[in-house]
């Protein structure tokens, strides 16, 4: 499996937020932007299969933006695919930026470009999609991605992960053949997320999954705070499970107390067993420098 | 003497009414039946038997288009059409198709090129007719076939025939027990031909609308082509001056000319829905496999004087129609039109066999000896492994 010819690893993409460029706007606010190419690229799902992928800016998921409450966002999509794309983000914006055939921008034709600019609101786990016809067709090949915002008074230091469930049609028939997180099956069994005993985890999961109905998120010998869309900052569940449909994310706040080898993967035994499945490999607490 | 004619023209006058009565009397009934809307039968239960087939599909940027036909008892009305679960917007020649009547569906779609597609039709019933796209590719421009497909027929049957006739100076030379496992040969060339044609045929019409005929027409066909060789036979043995050997060599290029018809329309329908990989193996394959047709055309005349333009023109027979069944093929994917052509390769092909037939016999007057059993089976196998490099 070459990771490094997809030009992203699942490795690096798991604690990889992108922060965007920020300037300051004449009132004082910071105006946050971000460019995205929507582009073909090939892609290896798993060894030796290769899935003709449509990416922004060349990854799937896409570059994970994060920005904070209240901020000015400006997003320019530039498509360089032979189709009409967009991008639609989850949040509150003004009807002509919802990335929508027929409403406002519309769809951005190939060879250009358009610009999305709103506020940061409201704080939570979101994400962004193209919203062409075909929809299905448009995402499940690979335009989707992580829109963090993170509020005004910020949570509490974790080891921030993100993982975004998807799969692939290989083969077209409207289902899917391979499962995981973060788009390579099985990646996280070879190379374990790597945690520390008794430092706080917080992971972003967002459920992008085409084709099956819903998606889920089990962890092995430990149980998790749940906060679903994160738009609250009182968690609703404590618990090892839980379910979710294409759109659905939330954020799970996890200590690991033990060391050692600990799973978790989809609760559909099918997903699992075919790619969504991974450890969480818990290490001793680092003594500090003296 | 005249009451006596006109008492037998009378009598044919009476003959012709007597054999036309039951015909008027079924076309009144009919015409009574259809006025009083047929009393005594209750309506058929149940909603109306819809049955549409696709049978051409076509692919061009951003647009799918598919002629339908309706190969049920009842109109269809075709109401919406979606692909892979989503509906899409599409333009429809005329939305009702009557019994064997057929339309076009042009949908627009952003469909992408290597993938999987499957066009459900919603009829006004409800009623839902799948089509699948097995993988996308878009169609020829048909303005490009007539050069390309005469190019591919020349050299998948032309050019393999004519090269396969120059064994004859060979042939003049071998002894004639040779011959008679030759004939023999070309035989089992022929008849793995023939049942080649007859699957293939069997599997085109199937794919087609069952009420046009179906399997039946590669039965019609053969039957057909049988006959009207037979008749063809029969007339050239009447006719002066006609050696056995050229009229078996001119029946044995035209049996082959029929199959080569069948060939080149796969060659060019395959093409057409971009099924084909014009590839060198492919051409070929083909290119070996029909060389051994030009020495089953020659065998015949192996003991006798035959001018090159006879020579050439037998050739052409032979190979020739392998253009026209590709243009075709290209040009149209109705698939009774295609069994019923291949139905006529086979019926060509039985005529053939049974008149080289006797060829074979040995000096004894026997059919089935030892050489002529190695030679058809030879010839089976022949067809058979060369098959395997198309
Ligand atoms: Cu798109």
């Amino acid at each position: 499996m070459d990771n490094s010819r997809n030009g992203f690893h699942p490795a690096t993409l798991i604690r990889d937020f992108d922060q965007g460029k920020t300037s300051r706007l004449s009132d004082g606010r910071i105006l946050r932007e971000w460019t995205l190419v929507a582009q073909e690229k090939e892609i290896e799902v798993a060894p030796g299969v290769t899935f003709p992928a449509w990416a922004y800016n060349g990854r799937v998921p896409g570059p994970t933006l994060r920005a904070t409450e209240g901020e000015r966002l400006r997003i320019t999509l530039v498509n360089h695919s032979a189709h009409a794309h967009t991008i639609h983000f989850h949040g509150l914006h003004a009807a002509a930026v919802d990335g929508t055939a027929g409403v406002g921008l519309g769809l951005v034709q190939p060879g250009e470009q358009t610009v999305y600019e709103f506020d940061a609101e409201p704080y939570g786990l979101h994400l962004y999609h193209c919203h062409v016809t075909p929809l299905a067709h448009h995402i499940a090949k690979g335009l989707y991605g992580v829109f963090l915002i993170d509020p005004k008074e910020a949570r509490p230091e974790a080891d921030e992960l993100v993982m975004v469930m998807n799969g692939f049609d290989t083969n077209f028939d409207r289902a899917n053949e391979l499962y995981a997180v973060n788009t390579i099956p099985f990646v996280y069994m070879s190379e374990p997320v790597k945690v520390t005993v008794g430092e706080p985890v917080r992971i972003y999961l967002v459920n992008v999954l085409e084709y099956d109905l819903v998606n889920s998120f089990h962890v092995h010998g430990n149980f998790f705070d749940w906060y679903p869309t994160g738009t609250s900052k009182k968690p609703v569940e404590h618990t090892d499970t839980v379910m979710l449909c294409q759109g659905q994310r939330g954020i799970l706040e996890i200590t690991f107390p033990r060391e050692g080898r600990f799973m978790f993967h989809a609760h559909q035994s099918e997903f699992a067993e075919l790619g969504w499945m991974g450890f969480f490999e818990a290490g001793p607490r680092k003594e500090p420098v003296t | 003497m005249t009451r006596h004619t006109s008492g037998r023209g009378g009598s044919r006058l009476k003959t012709w009414l007597l054999g036309l009565l039951p015909l008027a009397i079924v076309a009144l009934a009919a015409l009574g039946f259809a006025v009083l809307d047929g009393p005594g039968l209750t309506e058929r239960n149940g909603p109306p038997a819809e049955e549409l087939v696709v049978e051409r599909t076509t692919l061009a940027a951003g647009s799918i288009e598919l002629v339908v036909r309706n190969a049920g008892p009842d109109p269809v009305t075709l109401a919406q059409v979606a692909v892979n679960d989503a509906f899409a917007d599409f333009r429809i020649g005329e939305p009702v198709i009557g019994r064997l009547g057929s339309t076009s569906v042009r949908i627009t779609y952003p469909w992408v090129d290597g993938e999987a597609y499957e066009v459900a039709l919603l009829t006004s019933t409800g009623g839902v007719v799948g089509h699948e796209i097995p993988v996308a590719v878009l169609t020829p421009d048909p303005s490009g076939f007539i050069g390309l497909m005469a190019l591919l027929g020349t050299y998948v049957g032309v050019i393999p025939v004519a090269i396969g006739m120059l064994w004859l100076p060979w042939l003049r030379r071998v002894p004639p027990g040779w011959i008679r496992t030759l004939m023999a040969l070309t035989i089992g060339l022929l008849a793995w031909l023939a049942i080649d044609a007859a699957l293939e045929g069997m599997e085109v019409a199937n794919e087609g609308a069952g009420a046009l005929g179906g399997a039946g027409l590669v039965g019609i066909g053969a039957i057909a082509a049988y006959l009207v060789l037979s008749g063809v036979q029969a007339w050239m043995t009447g006719r002066p001056g006609q050696q056995g050997g050229h009229r078996l060599a001119l029946l044995v290029a035209v049996g082959i000319g029929l199959h080569n018809l069948g060939e080149g329309l796969a060659i060019g329908s395959a093409y057409a829905v971009g099924a084909l990989a014009l590839g060198a193996t492919l051409v070929v394959g083909f290119a070996i496999h029909n060389t051994t047709e030009g020495l089953a055309i020659v065998a015949p005349v192996s003991e006798e004087r035959v001018s090159a333009l006879r020579l050439s023109l037998l050739g052409l027979v032979a190979g020739g129609p392998a253009i026209l069944g590709a243009w075709l093929g290209a040009a149209t994917t109705q698939p009774a039109l295609a069994a019923l052509l291949l139905g006529l390769g086979v019926g060509a092909i039985a005529q053939v066999i049974l008149q080289i037939a006797p060829s074979m016999r040995d000096g004894s007057g026997r059919l089935l000896h030892p050489l002529s059993i190695t030679g058809i089976l030879t010839g089976m196998l022949l067809m058979y492994a060369t098959g395997l490099l198309t």
